[in-house]
C-alpha cells in the first residue's frame, strides 16, 4: 500500500509540473525553484506533513519535499537554538542531499566525456 | 455557421487538437515516470530501514542513491533520452536537480575546471538553492518572533 501512494502521490505531482510547463511555458528552472519555495511554505503551514506521512518518498522525493524538509529542519533547529536555528536548520536538514548532488556532479564530470556538439 | 473550413481555420483546429492530445500524453508520462521514481524512492527506504535505520536517515539515504544514479544516467547520456518522453517526471522529483547539476558540469568541463564546470554547475541548482533556503529563513523568523514553534 505504501508503494500505492508514493506511486499516485509523487506521479501528481509531476503531473502538475507538466500542466505548467505546456501551458505557462515555464523553463525548468523556474519550475524546480518554484516547487522548493512552495514545499517550503506548504511545510511551514503544516499541510505537507501528513502527505508526506501518507506517501512517504511520493512526496519527499519531488522538489516539494526538499523544501518540507528546510522548513522541518528549520523549526527543529529553531526549537534547539533560538534565532540561530532559522539559519541552520535549512541547510543542516538538506546537506546531505545538496552534498551529494555536488560532490556526485563533479565525479561524474571528471568521468565522462561530455557529448559530441556535431 | 459554415459547414466549410478554410485551410488556416482547419488547421488552427487541427493545432489545437494536437496540442491538447500531447499534453495529455506528457501528463500521462510524467505521471508514469515520476510514479515510478518515487516508488524506487519508497523502496529504498524500506531497504535501508531493514538495515537498521532510522526513517529519516533512511530517507536522505534514498534520496542520495537517486541523486547518484541520476548524475551516473547524465555521465551515460542516458538521463536526456529518458527526460525527452518522461518530461517532468524525471524533472520534478530529486532526479531533475541531481541531473540540473550533473549535465551543465560535465558540458561545460571544457570550458575549465572553475568557469566552466564549477560555475556552470549551479546555474539552475544555484536560484533553487538561493530561493528556497532564503524562504526557510524567513519562515525560521517568522516563527521565532511570534513564538509559533
Amino acid at each position: 500500500m505504501q508503494y500505492l501512494n508514493a506511486f499516485w502521490v509523487g506521479g501528481m505531482l509531476c503531473v502538475i509540473a507538466q500542466i505548467l510547463i505546456n501551458k505557462t511555458k515555464l523553463t525548468p528552472a523556474r519550475i524546480l525553484t518554484t516547487y522548493v519555495v512552495s514545499g517550503v511554505i506548504l511545510g511551514g503551514f503544516g499541510v505537507y506533513k501528513p502527505l508526506a506521512e501518507y506517501a512517504g518518498a511520493g512526496a519527499t522525493v519531488p522538489l516539494t519535499g526538499f523544501g518540507y524538509l528546510i522548513a522541518k529542519g528549520t523549526k527543529t533547529a529553531i526549537e534547539q537554538l533560538g534565532l540561530m536555528g532559522a539559519f541552520t536548520g535549512g541547510l543542516t536538514a538538506t546537506a546531505g542531499g545538496i552534498a551529494a548532488a555536488i560532490f556526485f556532479a563533479l565525479l561524474i564530470a571528471l568521468i565522462f566525456k561530455p557529448k559530441d556538439k556535431t | 455557421m459554415s459547414s466549410k473550413l478554410t485551410p488556416d481555420e482547419y488547421s488552427e483546429i487541427a493545432k489545437k487538437a494536437e496540442h491538447k492530445s500531447s499534453t495529455v500524453k506528457d501528463c500521462i508520462m510524467a505521471f508514469l515516470v515520476g510514479g515510478f521514481i518515487c516508488t524506487i524512492g519508497e523502496a529504498l527506504i524500506s531497504l535501508y530501514m531493514r538495515g537498521g535505520m532510522a526513517r529519516d536517515v533512511a530517507s536522505t539515504l534514498s534520496s542520495i542513491t537517486l541523486i547518484f544514479i541520476a548524475a551516473l544516467l547524465t555521465g551515460l547520456h542516458a538521463f536526456d533520452n529518458i527526460a525527452k518522453y518522461a518530461g517532468a517526471g524525471t524533472l520534478v522529483p530529486i532526479t531533475g536537480f541531481s541531473n540540473s547539476m550533473a549535465a551543465p558540469a560535465l558540458d561545460f568541463k571544457s570550458e575549465g575546471f572553475i568557469l566552466g564546470l564549477g560555475v556552470k554547475m549551479f546555474s539552475i541548482a544555484g536560484p533553487v538553492i538561493v530561493y528556497g533556503i532564503s524562504a526557510g529563513i524567513i519562515y525560521g523568523i517568522i516563527i521565532y518572533l511570534f513564538k509559533l514553534y
